[in-house]
């Protein structure tokens, strides 16, 4: 049976709407006009232990929805949930001791206290075994690089030391399944580094399932396995990482370093995306002409110093996909 | 009891750090008490009738409403009120622990810890200075301890029910300040009950705010026999359970409002 099952799940949320200027404001006292957002609009997905999925989506699309009503701090309109055999918002207290979330945009510890403190705290609020709460602390302490935050209170650290120190609290208590909304987010590029390698090594090293919402394709690519495509409270896509590429385009790249950058390069089978200097760069589709085809075609033509094929960026995928699903 | 209890401890340590504002409540408080002391001398030496109490009763009870001020029910705390105002109250479900005796545990702590530290300075120089008189006896100190200790249980109950009214309520100030006249009157901070008109009296009995102040200090002055305690602290008793259930009853509508509606 899978770890997390969900089938079904709507979610809508009610907006209140008001008109514009003094007359509204004035109309809004007597009647309020609600508007239905659907945030989730049936959403369906299961996760066996251990896996890595991320979610991604434009703002608003809801995957923070999805990992609240997870994590059992909010209850759908309907729908059917199960993570470890419990209804979450049924058995908050049970299922919320089996995981640990992140939320991005708000840190879990508490402000006003050193860092060390919010883990003795979590310590008793958890009845972590002093065992176990040793082991886990020393091990994020030297992956983290913690040793000169924990005296710190919470509200002076910068966010890329909160969001370490953040993963590090939710690690405390050994959770089965980690559910991480946006922990990227507002991070410099060695702090992501330092993120993604922990996330990746808590999936591998003890099969903990991980549940990734993110913006950052740099996220995606090192990390998911498998990525659920969710866009205006839907599933727009559920697979690996290759077959979001191949849903919205097979197109490859060439990039050419010429030896001449007089020469205006083209052939019939790739279209040129531009060119700067000695560099070109040309897509093309792999069903109608092979890379070595290609590659041979060119070298003929013109002296090259050298050249690589690669995929389009992961972001461009993505926001065709976005694009694709708007319309 | 543990999580809850580690919730109190810490939130005890924190509130420790806040010493400045302790010498200042010790300031104002000494200052207010010598007034109120120089009112009341004012009406005793101006009046002849009989009275219910004695002037150096009165002046024991004002210093003893001025030293443990602080268990009066009007502490809204920043971050819970923060917390409920934009939404960010349900990221605190992610716990295993029961919401209401989180925020209960935490109030308590914030209630405590200032008063202590407000109402020992207040002891030291008003027992040897400035007329208050020690307890009774031995035993009225016992009973005033305990007496209190049910009064600071009943004022954070209350405290807890005030601060989840703001889940309704944007600006809840006005709700509070009404509770804070209310106080005043009935719990005996400005105005020792027994000289308040008979006819008040059965009001004043039934309600909850004479648990705070009257009943612990008329138990240390001896006004009220220690034999009493029980029935005294039944009264404070009922009212506790009653704030705690309409605690619990508000936390769970409200609690409705976010879950439903989102973050």
């Amino acid at each position: 049976m899978p770890q997390i099952m969900v089938e079904k799940l709507i979610k809508t949320f009610q907006v209140a709407e008001r008109s514009t200027g003094f007359m509204g404001a004035v109309k809004g006292l007597v009647h309020r006009k609600y508007r239905t957002v659907n945030a989730l609009d049936g959403i369906d997905f299961s996760l066996d232990q251990g896996e890595l999925v991320g979610l991604i989506g434009p703002n608003g699309a809801g995957k923070s929805t999805t990992v609240k009503i997870l994590s059992g701090i909010m209850v759908p309109d309907s729908g059917r949930v199960e993570v470890m055999g419990r209804i979450p918002w049924k058995e908050r207290i049970e299922s919320v001791r089996h995981i640990g979330v992140v939320f991005g945009q708000r840190t879990q510890l508490w402000w006003d206290l050193p860092v060390i403190e919010s883990y003795q705290l979590l310590k008793d609020i958890y009845r972590i075994p002093d065992r176990q709460y040793k082991n886990h602390l020393d091990r994020s302490v030297e992956l983290l690089d913690l040793k000169s935050l924990l005296d710190v209170p919470v509200r002076q650290l910068s966010l890329g030391q909160r969001m370490k120190c953040d993963l590090a609290a939710v690690l405390l208590h050994s959770p089965k399944i980690l559910y991480l909304d946006e922990p990227t987010i507002g991070l410099d590029a060695v702090s992501k580094l330092a993120i993604r390698d922990i996330i990746g090594r808590i999936n591998r090293e003890q099969g903990v399932t991980v549940v990734l919402t993110t913006h950052d394709m740099d996220d995606i690519e090192t990390l998911c396995r498998r990525v659920i495509v969710i866009n205006q409270g839907k599933i727009f896509m559920d697979g690996t990482l290759q077959q979001l590429r191949s849903l919205v385009t097979t197109e490859r790249r060439l990039i050419i370093d010429l030896e001449d950058s007089a020469v205006s390069l083209s052939d019939p089978d790739a279209e040129l995306i531009k060119q700067e200097g000695h560099r070109v760069w040309l897509r093309f589709d792999p069903a109608k002409i092979t890379v070595p085809e290609l590659i041979e075609r060119i070298a003929k033509a013109h002296p090259v110093r050298d050249l690589f094929v690669e995929n389009p960026p992961i972001e461009e995928i993505i926001a065709r996909l976005y694009g694709g699903a708007e319309q | 009891m543990k999580p809850y209890w580690a919730i109190f401890k810490t939130r005890c340590a924190v509130m420790l750090q806040y010493r400045t504002a302790a010498v200042a409540g010790f300031c104002t408080q000494l200052f207010w008490g010598l007034i109120l002391v120089m009112l009341y001398q004012a009406l005793y030496h101006s009046s002849s009738g009989p009275k219910p109490m004695t002037l150096p009763q009165v002046i024991s009870y004002i210093w003893l409403g001025q030293a443990m001020l602080l268990v009066l029910p009007w502490s809204n705390d920043r971050d819970v009120i923060q917390m409920i105002r934009d939404g960010g109250v349900g990221y605190e479900l992610i716990r295993p622990v029961r919401l209401y005796g989180m925020w209960y545990s935490r109030f308590l702590a914030t209630k405590v810890v200032p008063m202590t530290m407000r109402s020992i300075p207040i002891f030291l120089i008003a027992i040897p200075f400035l007329g208050l008189q020690p307890p009774a006896s031995a035993a009225a100190a016992i009973a005033f301890a305990i007496a209190m200790l049910f009064g600071i249980m009943l004022s954070t109950s209350i405290v807890v029910c005030m601060n989840i009214l703001f889940f309704w309520t944007v600006s809840g100030e006005g709700l509070s300040q009404l509770l804070m006249v209310f106080t005043f009157l009935f719990s005996g901070t400005y105005i020792p009950l027994p000289l308040l008109p008979d006819w008040s009296q059965p009001l004043v009995d039934f309600l909850p705010f004479r648990g705070l102040m009257d009943i612990p200090f008329r138990l240390y002055l001896g006004q009220l026999p220690v034999r009493e305690l029980p029935r005294l602290m039944q009264g404070q008793c009922l009212w506790i359970i009653f704030f705690v259930l309409a605690g619990h009853l508000l936390l769970r509508r409200g609690l409705k409002l976010v879950v439903i509606q989102g973050g």
